[in-house]
């Protein structure tokens, strides 16, 4: 997915082929394919190198992994399964696909599981090795599905791949139980196959990922080989698959997930404010990647600290920001909330600071693998007193990069706290990010202040004396002779920065706190309306804007206008927002919570927002926003 | 695995920018009023601490103070240093961030036997376990001033306070015990009406490289008073107060019926009469041993009866700190690849449109 706003061709519910050919090759303009199989299948990685491998091929694509918050759920099981679905295409899309065109499933159980989501005539590859009696009965299968007639509506292909990999591996002397283990690099080299796709960087790949055991590196070489052949010689694949490279913006791109881009967004920060980057963190699901991708980039500049609890992990990025850092905390939900004593002393400190939720399902624990948008309010309201901070959100994988980079302009720019609200669908979603040139990022370089500021003729340093535009104070860090200064929690006097008790001051200071993140300077929300009729408008934020987008798309192709627009600044909000809801009859927002949006959208522009809620710990999908949008559209036409 | 980084022994504050600037306790005083309670044991400490700065011969914009929440907490806003008030427990885990990203400064937090030991004590034993280069002070007064007299975890068992009408029953800490639990390599205790003592033990505190505890025993005239009182009275003092020296034997006692600390038959230690002991027994104090054993078990001498007391340093030993380690690996990466940021961001598998 690439953020543009050209016209595309819709995004189909059917499976991609739609040029018929006679011959064993077809064209088709997009396949989504899920990869399916127990816990310790590996499905994670078989979908990481697809995806490599059509990144390569120049299509455009969007990934969604699926896994269970268990390591290994008990094998065979229905909670033991793990997924992995991706979506390319010749053409930009928005979404990882709502119904696979093909599922590849490793085991009995994550055939029951996934069968719901296919479309009629999907393909459907299954691992028959694993059809055993007592696979089939750990998951309620009285008779085997692949006997019984109910995948008649597929297109079933039945693949000893256990049998087979380990047939192929014999040479390399390894246990069958290891050998087994390279089946799914089997399943890769097959679909590999069926859809052309090229092979050097997985083999690649493959020698360098397992270069210290050169046995286990030749076998799953041979096992993905050995897949690839399969579907070459054997007359059951009749046909496969081309996906032309899609024609997206010129650039150079690479792959992304949202962790990543998040990560290199923060590095990136550091750089161009040339301010050491200092991540306080304590591992959770699904934020833990960023502090592992930050770990690896000392080089830049960047420490990481592995805290004994999130309040430490954002304690110690507000002292480091205190001694002149770029103070950085990651985490998900449950976190945030330990973490909102230390974000409201940020907002009364007056520094800046920089906090990642990712977020993930809720309430408590939740489902920590699982998506959700339901923090929203947590992050603009979860804190004691009238405590504001700025709020921003990705709309996809490759948006974190910049959503990084804003989140620390306006941290450093107007010294406050920020709160990059992230989820579990576009931190581990990947899809292809044209790479920026460095020299075009913002320069973020502060001034720290130096001299004594005193308005009143003496020598003195009054730490909450303001910046007359932005509202900021002034960032005096310690080191700096003759500009000693207490700040704290307490109350402070307005300019001078002393205890104050006073009424007046305090009705003042909380006033003061809100204009300056009310007058922070966010970017005008734009609207993509191609044929500049619409009445309905869909809004929304965050990772509903793949799933959005390809629903207007939808109707767009049956005719129908629709208008779109999408926040990625919660708080403030743009400043256009309110003229642009007002021009349309009927305003949409679907969100992966209970209407969180809607809510604050209906109190402060008095618009008869129409709230559409989804809380399943999965992305909207394309299919059931058309349908809603479309009832909403026809709804105004009549 | 560890890895021995070869880093020389250097002091608290190796680092730290000094100066030729002659400063007085008054430099270090704030505009500030002070405004604890009269007759509070805070007054003393400030004095101390105040007074004893100018030697250190630092800059004071190099020094900072950080608290949490409590009366001690009002500790930083008294001091014209660099400071920061903070929230309730977690002025170790602020004072961390700083000290990691700042080896130039001299990072000192101030805590209490509440902000420390309950609401904060799982920030306070992982700095200590950390080993990040931050001074310690905890002001134990045995009860909750701030929020007027509730009883605290070090109070003793049975105390009677507004949230325990008919006494507490919980088992009280030993700082010094927890501390050297949790692998504190600069353990010490003083007292807030000895200032020479008091000083003297900030004073190898801050020459200590690495997380420092010093615990304080601090009256509270208004909920807690006269605590500590056993360890003022002359006489009282002179029969229950031992300090530690180190590479000394540890003897206490008047002039006429001194005691000292032997080893019994099962191993531990235990207060003996002199006259009653040969001398080769005595327990001689090394403060510098590696196994924390030694430390502990002194610590155990005695507890929230004051009788005897254990003051002094009980452990100083040197170990790598995290934040020159961490800082270690920072200079090793730069050294080793180049920061460049748009190579960082290309990565390996591109392709062009």
């Amino acid at each position: 997915m690439v953020a543009t706003n050209g016209q595309q061709p819709a995004e189909r519910a059917g499976a991609g082929a739609d040029e018929q050919q006679p011959d064993t090759q077809r064209k088709v303009n997009r396949v989504v394919i899920r990869f399916a199989g127990d816990s310790g299948d590996g499905m994670q990685l078989t979908g990481d190198r697809f995806t490599s491998e059509a990144a390569a091929f120049g299509n455009d694509l969007a990934t969604l992994p699926n896994y269970p918050a268990e390591i290994r759920a008990p094998a065979g099981t229905l909670p033991g399964v793990s997924s992995f679905q991706l979506h390319f295409a010749d053409y930009d899309i928005l979404t990882p696909g709502d119904r696979p065109d093909v599922l590849v499933a490793m085991n009995p159980a994550a055939l029951k599981a996934n069968l719901g989501d296919l479309p009629h005539g999907a393909t459907v590859v299954v691992n028959t090795d694993e059809f055993t009696k007592r696979n089939l009965k750990k998951v309620g299968y009285e008779q085997s599905p692949l006997e019984s007639g109910e995948l008649d509506r597929f297109t079933l292909h039945r693949v000893a791949m256990s049998e087979l990999t380990k047939g192929a591996v014999a040479e390399t002397g390894l246990t069958r139980k290891e050998a087994e283990r390279c089946k799914n690099m089997f399943a890769l080299g097959l679909l590999s196959w069926m859809y052309h796709r090229p092979t050097e960087n997985t083999e690649r790949f493959l020698r360098e990922k397992f270069s210290g055991k050169p046995q286990v590196a030749e076998a799953n070489l041979l096992a993905f080989r050995a897949g690839w052949n399969y579907g070459e010689t054997t007359e059951s694949f009749a046909v496969t698959y081309e996906v032309e490279p899609a024609s997206l913006p010129e650039g150079t791109y690479r792959q992304v997930t949202g962790n990543l881009a998040l990560s290199y967004g923060l590095v990136a920060a550091g750089q161009r404010s040339e301010l050491p980057v200092f991540l306080g963190s304590y591992p959770i699901t699904p934020a833990s990647d960023v502090l592992h991708e930050m770990a690896k980039h000392k080089n830049f500049g960047v420490t990481t600290f592995q805290a004994e609890d999130e309040i430490a992990g954002v304690g110690a990025a507000l002292g480091a920001a205190f001694g002149g850092s770029l103070g950085v905390t990651t985490t998900s939900g449950p976190g945030l909330a330990l973490k909102s004593e230390t974000i409201g002393l940020a907002v009364a400190l007056e520094l800046p600071m920089l906090i990642c939720d990712i977020q993930r399902g809720g309430p408590s624990t939740g489902l920590p693998t699982k998506t959700e948008q339901a923090d929203l309010l947590q992050a603009l309201y979860g804190r004691n007193g009238e405590s504001p901070v700025p709020v921003l959100a990705p709309r996809s994988p490759a948006d974190c990069f910049d959503i990084a980079v804003d989140a620390v302009r306006i941290a450093l720019t107007y010294r406050t706290p920020v709160l990059l609200l992230s989820d579990g669908a576009t931190a581990n979603g990947s899809e292809p990010w044209m790479i920026p040139d460095v020299a075009n990022l913002p320069d973020l370089r502060v001034d720290f202040a130096t001299e004594a500021n005193a308005t009143d003729g003496s020598e003195e340093f009054w730490p909450y004396l303001r910046d007359p535009r932005t509202l900021a104070r002034q960032w005096a860090i310690p080191g700096t002779a003759g500009l000693e200064h207490r700040v704290g929690g307490l109350e402070k006097l307005d300019g001078k920065g002393s205890i104050s008790y006073d009424p007046d001051n305090h009705d003042a200071m909380v006033r003061l706190r809100q204009r300056r993140i009310d007058g922070i300077e966010v970017d005008d929300v734009e609207v993509d309306d191609p044929g500049g009729d619409a009445r309905v408008l869909v809004l929304g934020w965050g990772s509903s804007y793949g799933p959005i987008g390809a629903a207007c798309r939808r109707l767009r192709a049956r005719g129908m206008s629709i208008a779109q627009t999408h926040l990625r600044h919660l708080n403030p909000m743009p400043g256009n927002l309110g003229e642009v809801l007002r021009r349309y009859e009927r305003v949409v927002v679907p969100e992966m919570n209970m209407g969180q949006l809607a809510m604050l959208l209906r109190s402060r522009y008095l618009v008869d927002a129409q709230s559409y809620t989804k809380v399943a710990g999965l992305p909207f999908q394309a299919e059931e926003l058309e349908n809603v949008l479309s009832d909403v559209v026809q709804g105004v036409e009549l | 695995m560890t890895t021995n980084l070869g880093l020389p022994t250097m002091g608290g504050l190796a680092e730290v920018p000094t100066t030729d600037e002659e400063y007085s306790a008054k430099d270090f005083t704030s505009d500030q009023e002070v405004r604890w309670c009269p007759g509070c044991g805070d007054y003393a400490v400030l004095a101390a601490v105040r007074g004893f700065l100018p030697e250190l011969g630092i800059k004071r914009e190099n020094t900072v103070f950080v608290s949490g929440i409590g009366c001690s907490a009002r500790f930083p806003y008294y001091m014209n240093t660099y400071g920061m008030h903070s929230i309730h427990g977690r002025a170790p885990t602020i004072a961390t961030g700083l000290a990691t990203t700042r080896p130039d400064l001299s990072v000192w937090v101030v805590t209490g036997d509440g902000d420390g030991l309950s609401i904060g004590g799982n920030h306070l034993i992982h700095a200590l376990r950390r080993n990040v280069n931050i001074t310690v002070l905890l002001f134990n007064n045995r009860i909750y001033g701030l929020t007027k007299g509730q009883y605290s975890p070090t109070s003793d068992q049975g105390t009677v306070t507004k949230s325990t009408p008919v006494g507490s029953v919980d088992t009280p800490f030993n700082p010094v015990s927890l501390a050297l639990g949790a692998e504190a390599g600069f353990v010490a205790r003083t007292l807030d009406s000895d200032r020479a003592h008091l000083t003297e033990t900030l004073r190898a505190a801050a020459a200590h490289r690495g997380s420092s505890l010093v615990e304080i025993y601090q009256n509270c005239p208004i909920f807690n008073d006269g605590a500590f009182d056993v360890l003022k009275d002359s006489d009282e003092k002179q029969r229950r107060l031992i300090q530690l020296r180190h590479g000394e034997p540890v003897t206490f006692g008047p002039e006429d019926e001194r005691f000292g600390v032997v080893r019994d038959e099962r191993g531990e230690l235990r207060v003996a009469k002199l006259d009653e002991i040969d001398e080769r027994d005595l327990v001689i104090h090394d403060a510098h041993r590696e196994d924390t054993g030694h430390a502990f078990a002194l610590s155990r001498l005695g507890g929230q009866d004051l009788d005897p007391t254990v003051t002094g340093v009980f452990r100083a030993v040197d170990r790598p700190t995290y934040d020159d380690q961490a800082r270690q690996q920072l200079d090793d990466a730069a050294r080793q690849r180049p920061a460049d940021l748009q190579q960082l961001l290309t990565g390996r598998d591109t392709w062009t449109i």
